[in-house]
């Protein structure tokens, strides 16, 4: 008995494995490859037309810190990278925690919507997201323009009398970055809020705990998974960003995506461009592994 | 103490205005076993909620010891709810759902810490402290939300249907053990409940409710005895209703004609106003007879056998039927088979003439 049980076992194994084959292949094939083509190219020596010369070189990765000075050839911090990279990384931080602010109290008032009304909410805040994203960003550059609908109306009611700069400045790719990302943050929200069983809220409530404290001991715990997930839906293509920035930053202020692109496009030098884009992977993968670990605890505290 | 005035709750506008509670005036003594019984939707869950803090009343006032109750936001009402879902907080342990109403009143870490010792041991839930609610049976549930709210010791424990989520063994033995609670912390408790037999067998007093209305309050002996209307004699317990007409009123009794003709004394409670063409005999102070005698005659229809006693189901005339139950003692035999004809009889001033 146990031996017809094994072979059937087996066969189901094999079975199992040739049915995964294709996807396997193609994930190979098309996530794999150009990963490894990229991470070569950082190793090799830039063409003078673009393109690569198959010459091994740690040159680019120096390049993505460090820069030599052209003319007496010492050694420095490469300043305009780091300033790209910061400003990356604190832009997607603050589009992240804006995303929180504005998404929390969105997810919470949907959630607590009757049933039949939480479809209605919800396709409102999809609905800009199925819209193409140079149009959405073209539409937000429209409202914060010198002479756009925010400055007009704030010098018709006398607040100000000259227009305020935003556009072209940090402001308006991080505005940006959040008008365009945060249907990504109150969709998950939305998600684990619906699942919050009301009758807890009620509970804490009636164990003499204020607004507050509901919101900090019982809600925030039980919705942090939906949470988390929405920070890093936020976080990694706000990391990426290129049209954003590249349309409200005005060429002035570039982010990662942005000067990515300048080194495989006007910049010549593709292996600088790879070494960034994997150092860009790489801080993405950092936040993928909090989110994770985070996520991993969370299944063992419910047991 | 809490008094409860004239409340009314309405939901809704216009025509579709529904009252879920209509001018309920109830007041709840101090340290009793206090139970809102009636079918579902009837007004008894509300009632717990606007003492709650959850639901607030249309019209009407709420006091505790005088105090005004609705001015007060739920956190600040010396009061705590057994849920009937429980609604234990999933990311935290026994002991520290426990603790949270303590820790929520800024009480001293060592106080905490051996009250909540202190609850466990009375849910018997010590060995369970440091598990996660999800990982302990629906009995332990209930018990770890019963410790959950005594805690902070409200002045009153407010009951929703708690035991309804639980087997019928398990039931049992709760209704034993909450009963206890309730001595041994003399906590008032108010509890909500649909089933009959469980308002009877824990309450000190029981309020029966009927369309966001009470119908009528009183000890469950009372209530079951001496029902007030049609509702509650129907609702608690089993009871025949015979058409009737009524004689001379002395007192609490009156002299009542069957529809046999022949006459028997019951209790009325009519307030001097006469009326009443009702009579509502329970099952058990009824017996069956050889057809000659007792005070209604008919033919057996159906014996329904109830391992602790018999249901005898007696025709009387065309739309009359009477049930009759007979406990079945040992060496009882059966006198009566289906279709004999029968006698029915009762004992005067067992029977309650009801208010139309």
């Amino acid at each position: 008995m146990s031996d017809l049980a094994q072979s059937r076992e087996k066969q189901e194994r094999r079975n199992r494995w040739l049915l995964l084959t294709p996807a396997l292949v193609i994930l190979l094939i098309a996530a794999s490859g150009p990963l490894l083509i990229t991470l070569t190219y950082s190793f090799l020596t830039p063409g003078d037309y673009g393109g690569v010369e198959w010459r091994f070189s740690t040159e680019a990765w120096f390049n993505v810190i460090f820069q030599r000075d052209i003319f007496d050839d010492t050694l420095g911090f490469a300043d305009a990278h780091l300033s790209i990279l910061w400003r990356s990384v604190k832009l997607s931080l603050m589009t992240t925690i804006g995303a929180v602010i504005l998404g929390f109290p969105t997810a919470y008032f949907i959630a607590t919507r009757p049933p039949h009304s939480r479809d209605i909410w919800m396709l409102l805040i999809m609905i800009p997201f199925w819209t193409n994203l140079l149009i959405r960003t073209f539409a937000v550059m429209e409202l914060i323009r010198n002479e756009g609908t925010v400055n007009s109306l704030l010098i018709w009611s006398g607040v100000i009398d000259q227009p305020i700069q935003i556009l072209f400045t940090e402001t308006a790719i991080m505005i940006g970055m959040l008008y365009v990302y945060l249907p990504l943050m109150v969709l998950p929200l939305y998600a684990s809020m619906e699942r919050l069983d009301f009758n807890l809220v009620e509970a804490g409530y009636d164990l003499y705990a204020t607004r507050f404290a509901v919101l900090r001991r019982i809600i925030l715990p039980l919705v942090k998974p939906g949470l988390i997930a929405g920070s890093i839906l936020v976080f990694v293509p706000s990391l990426g960003a290129y049209v954003t920035p590249r349309v409200m930053g005005g060429g002035k202020q570039l982010m990662l995506g942005n000067l990515i692109e300048l080194q495989f496009g006007q910049g010549r030098n593709w292996p600088l461009g790879a070494a960034l884009s994997i150092t860009l992977l790489a801080i993405v993968m950092v936040a993928l592994i909090f989110y994770v670990r985070s996520a991993g605890r969370e299944e063992v505290g419910h047991g | 103490m809490i008094e409860i005035d004239k409340v009314s709750k309405a939901y809704g506008a216009g025509k579709s205005r529904f009252m879920a509670l209509n001018d309920v005036s109830v007041t709840i003594r101090k340290n009793e076993f206090f139970t809102l019984l009636g079918p579902s939707g009837c007004g008894k869950t509300t009632l717990l909620r606007v003492i709650a803090g959850f639901v607030d009343p249309t019209e009407g006032s709420v006091t505790m010891d005088g105090q005004d109750l609705l001015v007060l936001p739920p956190h600040r009402r010396p009061v705590n709810t057994v849920f009937q879902s429980y609604a234990l907080f999933p990311h935290l342990t026994v002991r520290q759902n426990i603790a949270f109403g303590l820790e929520m009143l800024g009480k001293p870490k060592a106080e905490i810490a051996q009250t909540v010792d202190e609850m466990m041991a009375l849910v018997q839930m010590t060995a369970m402290a440091d598990r996660q609610t999800g990982q302990i049976s629906g009995g332990q549930q209930q018990r770890v939300a019963l410790a959950r709210a005594l805690a902070p010791k409200p002045k009153v424990l407010l009951l929703d249907e708690p035991l309804s989520a639980l087997d019928f063994k398990l039931r049992k033995d709760m209704q034993i053990e909450l009963k206890r609670l309730q001595t041994e912390t003399g906590i008032t408790f108010v509890f909500v409940t649909h089933d009959q037999e469980e308002a009877l067998t824990m309450s000190d007093r029981i309020a029966v409710m009927s369309a966001g209305s009470i119908r009528q309050i009183g000890s469950p002996h009372d209530i079951y005895e001496q029902p007030a209307e049609r509702f509650v004699a129907d609702f608690i317990g089993d009871t025949n209703f015979l058409p009737v007409q009524v004689g001379t009123v002395q007192g609490d009794m009156a002299e009542v004609t069957l529809s046999s003709g022949k006459t028997v004394a019951a209790r009325a409670v009519l307030g001097g106003q006469g009326g009443g063409t009702t009579l509502a005999i329970r099952p058990e102070h009824t017996r069956l007879v050889p057809p000659d005698q007792g005070l209604l005659q008919g033919r057996l229809e159906n014996v329904v056998y109830f391992g602790t006693d018999t249901h005898y189901h007696v025709a009387i005339g065309k739309d009359e039927t009477i049930v009759t139950r007979a406990q079945n003692l040992p060496g009882s035999v059966a006198q009566f088979k289906t279709g004999d004809t029968v006698g029915v009889d009762f004992p005067a001033g067992v029977g309650q003439v009801l208010k139309d």
